[in-house]
């Protein structure tokens, strides 16, 4: 996989380097004003973040303080639903002291703003916005310096207010930011240890603020890949093969080209046909008569953990400690669980879309993507031409997941471009964008564990097959305990599928086994769930509190699973969030389905920038997590894909909703966590306990489908 | 074979000469650059597509421009009249009933077709009416109060 090759290069690459042609192009295409360059070569203001091991920082941040007073804060990260096109401004004009009006955002435009490695991990707010904090307060304090000079005194004698400069003493004597500015391009490059707001100084962040984007989205007139229309443009369809890795034997594209307009551009066994009408291009791409031989692999739905479970012979240790090996006390009790879970797609509602168009010889892209360099390298790398011949333009993306890291709509579209010398569009079909999605991987979970006849947890031994470590290693008090990863290196290898990043990604796997586990020894050393982990986490107060006040919001009272209450609860700790979910569900023992009835989100996530967007990042969390729950999963043999559309891969929907309720524990002071990703761990976990709890069945496999349900009651 | 087709579209009269079978979505997008309407799955199972036609809400990318003959269709950008959000437009703002926004078109269409018949619908009704469209977001819920409070605001009045 060469983009993976590529992505684990750039993990090693010191990135901490402003590179001096990004800047240099970036003063040309921008002009005049205060610009400041952030680069970060020492990063203490980070030290509080704890990204995986497998994640980078972003470190790149330019803001314009114009001569009309506007600040534009120049963004390499992307608009897909998560809101940073809101909560990046508020934390710029907080500690720029700048009303939140004055600040305009651009984002994803590869040609003006700074590079960025992709907007996912949850790193916007965590790692970029941190740094765009210390960018502004850095620019507040060259401001003042400026000001300073222009007033004749002394910096510490200054106060800002909306942009607005003046003496601490007489406050008629002031200068804006925009006066101070007028006229000059200078470009300022701040490597200083930056100063940032304390939470009592906040006037924007902690503050809840309206998607600001929203009357774009509310009126249709926002802007995704494929509502770009160019003159001259053709619709592209794709000869695509009925499975992954099949092999192009023969093709007769004359019944096709039979049809007025169509046309056919090939490059091997590239072959694509265009027309003028999207409505003609699906139409004739069914024309298009193909013989493809198909790669024959020996899995499929019913044995796809057997499989994983066979070829999972690569071992890596991501954790231990005591003896993990030790036969437990005679007088203790062992567990030993298979979980499974199977490969689920993104799904967002745009698929995978993309319009391109050479001016002469600089192609300019519009994609739906989550990652506009690395998609403007690739496409270049693709097309042979130097980088700066691409340009990847701002647009909003209709939802990613981590589905839209990949695009390879977006380097056929160029490849399509170049070949046809037109402007084109491909829009994936729902049934090519679940087929290249890059699912989330299958994955197989044992776990050993034991306790003690006083009902103490003394043995842990947790071996993820294929699904990938993050959110694997556990945290409760064992003295025993041991966390591998079984054929750990290159996601996608093995798997009849592409796989990849979803939506916090293999933290659902692992805490829906890891939470499922526990309550399973819960319930047998006849202990209350929630004092169960409480009494083994006696050295974790972050995670005792975020339990705690969970519970009470839920109005959780002590009881031995099952209760016939239908109440379950997990916790976990992704992308720095400490998060549980507790829910209530109602389980038909007739019929198998489950319905949730309620969800009490709590977390300590740090500094909490935008608290409504903070709400609805969890409230989406709840429901999506639904889904991988309870119905997603994708059927397929082979590296044939049958699913092919929404009829059948069910995503929740409205009849599912849960009343929802969120709380974040305050926490100002510290540095933001992650928000978009960490409740959606809890909710397998949360879910599978909360079923156990109301019928007394274990369930073991994902999704909990009304028949599995149905299953596991009559097995209890 | 082309043909002339003529309806109303966002109360003005117009025409499109094409192949009648051309799909209404892919007509109202790519001729009329109505781009508003979104393209989801193509086989009526999203609902990201929905427009009004006569007063029904549709799945455009399920039919064929030729039923549009004659008839009179709203999409989302004919919501608003002279500047001024529609009170479903404007409860979907306040309650910051979406994410990424790309199923919004069709919710917000879908929302004025179940209003225009139940003025003032229960949350269950709301449910039943808007079930079949998804929202991978997960912004269901507040949804659900827009159209309530959409509905309160109108007071049963006409929606255009
Ligand atoms: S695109 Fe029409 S229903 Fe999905
Ligand atoms: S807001 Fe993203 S699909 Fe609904």
């Amino acid at each position: 996989m060469k983009r993976e090759e590529k992505i684990t290069e750039q993990l090693s690459r010191d990135m901490n380097n402003l590179r001096e042609m990004d800047r240099r192009n970036f003063m040309k295409r921008i002009g005049g004003g205060l610009v400041i360059a952030f680069s970060v070569t020492d990063m203490p203001l980070l030290a509080g973040c704890s990204p995986q091991e497998d994640e980078k920082r972003d470190v790149n941040a330019y803001l314009k303080i114009g001569e009309a007073g506007r600040v534009t804060l120049y963004t390499g990260k992307v608009e897909m639903g998560q809101g940073p096109i809101t909560s990046l401004p508020m934390m710029l004009a907080d500690e720029l002291d700048v009303a939140i009006e004055s600040v305009d955002i651009i984002m994803g435009d590869t040609d003006i703003c700074p590079y960025d490695e992709g907007t996912y991990g949850s790193l916007s707010t965590r790692a970029f916005g941190q740094v765009l904090r210390a960018t502004a307060a850095e620019a507040r304090a060259i401001l003042l310096k400026m000001a300073a000079g222009e007033l004749s005194t002394d910096p510490n004698q200054l106060q800002v207010s909306n942009g607005l400069v003046s003496t601490i003493s007489d406050p008629a004597k002031q200068v804006s930011y925009a006066e101070l500015t007028k006229g000059k391009a200078i470009l300022e490059t701040v490597k200083e240890k930056p100063e940032l707001k304390k939470a009592a100084e906040m006037k924007i962040m902690g503050s809840s603020r309206l998607h600001v984007d929203a009357e774009l989205k509310v009126t249709g007139q926002a802007k995704y890949s494929g509502d770009i229309q160019l003159p001259g443009m053709m619709y592209a369809k794709i000869v695509r093969p009925p499975s992954l890795g099949a092999k192009l034997i023969s093709v007769d594209t004359s019944a096709a080209e039979a049809i007025e307009g169509v046309e056919i551009v090939r490059e091997e066994d590239f072959i694509v046909l265009l027309h003028a009408s999207q409505d003609t291009a699906d139409y004739a791409i069914t024309r298009v008569k193909t013989e493809f031989e198909e790669e024959i692999m020996e899995v499929d739905n019913d044995t796809l953990h057997e499989y994983l479970g066979k070829n999972g012979t690569e071992i890596r240790e991501i954790g231990s400690g005591g003896d993990p090996d030790a036969d437990i006390d005679a007088s203790g009790t062992l567990f030993v669980s298979e979980f499974k879970d199977p490969y689920i797609a993104h799904a967002p509602i745009e698929n995978h879309t993309a319009t391109a168009v050479f001016e002469g010889d600089k192609l300019n892209i519009w994609a739906s993507c989550q990652t506009p360099y690395s998609t403007k390298e690739d496409v270049a790398e693709a097309l042979g031409i130097p980088q700066e011949k691409v340009r990847l333009n701002e647009i909003f993306t209709g939802g990613a997941f981590g589905g839209k890291i990949y695009n390879p709509q977006a380097i056929e579209v160029a490849r399509i471009a170049k070949l046809s010398e037109k402007p084109i569009q491909l829009v994936y079909s729902r049934e090519e964008e679940f087929l290249y999605d890059r699912l989330r991987p299958a994955a197989l979970v044992k776990i050993k564990s034991g306790i003690t006849a006083d009902g103490e947890m003394v043995l842990w031994d947790y071996n993820i097959y294929f699904g990938g470590r993050r959110g694997a290693k556990h945290f409760y008090d064992i003295p025993n305990h041991r966390t591998r990863n079984l054929n750990p290196s290159g996601e996608s290898k093995g798997h009849p599928f592409y796989t990849g990043a979803w939506r916090a990604p293999s933290n659902n796997t692992n805490t829906w086994a890891r939470e499922s586990q526990i309550e399973i020894m819960a319930s047998a050393a006849g202990k209350d769930p929630l004092q169960f982990r409480l009494d083994h986490l006696a050295e974790n107060q972050k995670m005792t509190k975020v339990l705690e006040a969970g519970a009470e919001k839920f109005g959780w009272t002590p009881a031995v699973g099952p209760s016939g209450r239908g109440y379950g609860l997990a916790c976990g700790i992704d992308a720095g969030t400490y998060v549980v979910v507790f829910v209530e569900a109602e389980v038909n023992k007739s019929t198998g389905h489950v319905q949730v009835k309620r969800a009490v989100v709590s977390q300590d996530l740090g500094l909490v920038v935008n608290p409504q967007g903070v709400i609805i990042q969890a409230e989406g969390c709840v429901i999506m997590g639904l889904g991988y729950t309870l119905s997603e999963e994708i059927e397929f043999e082979g590296r044939k894909m049958l699913t092919r559309n929404f009829d059948t891969y069910t995503l929740p929907q409205f009849s599912w909703t849960p009343q929802i309720d969120v709380v974040n524990i305050d926490k100002q002071d510290e540095p933001p966590q992650g928000g978009g990703e960490p409740a959606i761990i809890c909710m397998g976990g949360a879910v599978a306990n909360a079923i156990f709890d109301a019928t007394g069945a274990r369930l073991y496999q994902l999704p909990m489908t009304p028949e599995r349900v149905l299953e596991a009651i009559r097995a209890t | 074979m082309i043909e002339t087709i003529q309806f109303e579209i966002n109360g003005s009269p117009t025409q499109l000469s094409l192949d009648p079978n051309t799909i209404l979505m892919w007509a109202l997008r790519n001729e009329l650059s109505l781009t508003g309407t979104k393209f989801g799955c193509g086989l009526g199972f999203c609902g990201s597509c929905t427009v009004i036609l006569d007063n029904e809400p549709v799945r455009s990318c399920m039919i064929p421009l030729s039923d549009a003959k004659g008839k009179k269709l709203i999409t989302i950008e004919g919501l608003s009249k002279n500047g001024s959000l529609h009170p479903i437009q404007k409860a979907f703002m306040k309650n910051d009933a979406l994410q990424c926004g790309y199923c919004t078109p069709g919710m917000i269409m879908n929302a004025y077709g179940l209003l225009l018949k139940n003025p003032e619908p229960s949350r269950q009704e709301v449910i039943d009416g808007m079930e079949d469209n998804l929202c991978r977001c997960g912004t269901y819920g507040r949804i659900i109060e827009s159209i309530q409070m959409a509905g309160k605001e109108m007071k049963g009045g006409v929606a255009v």
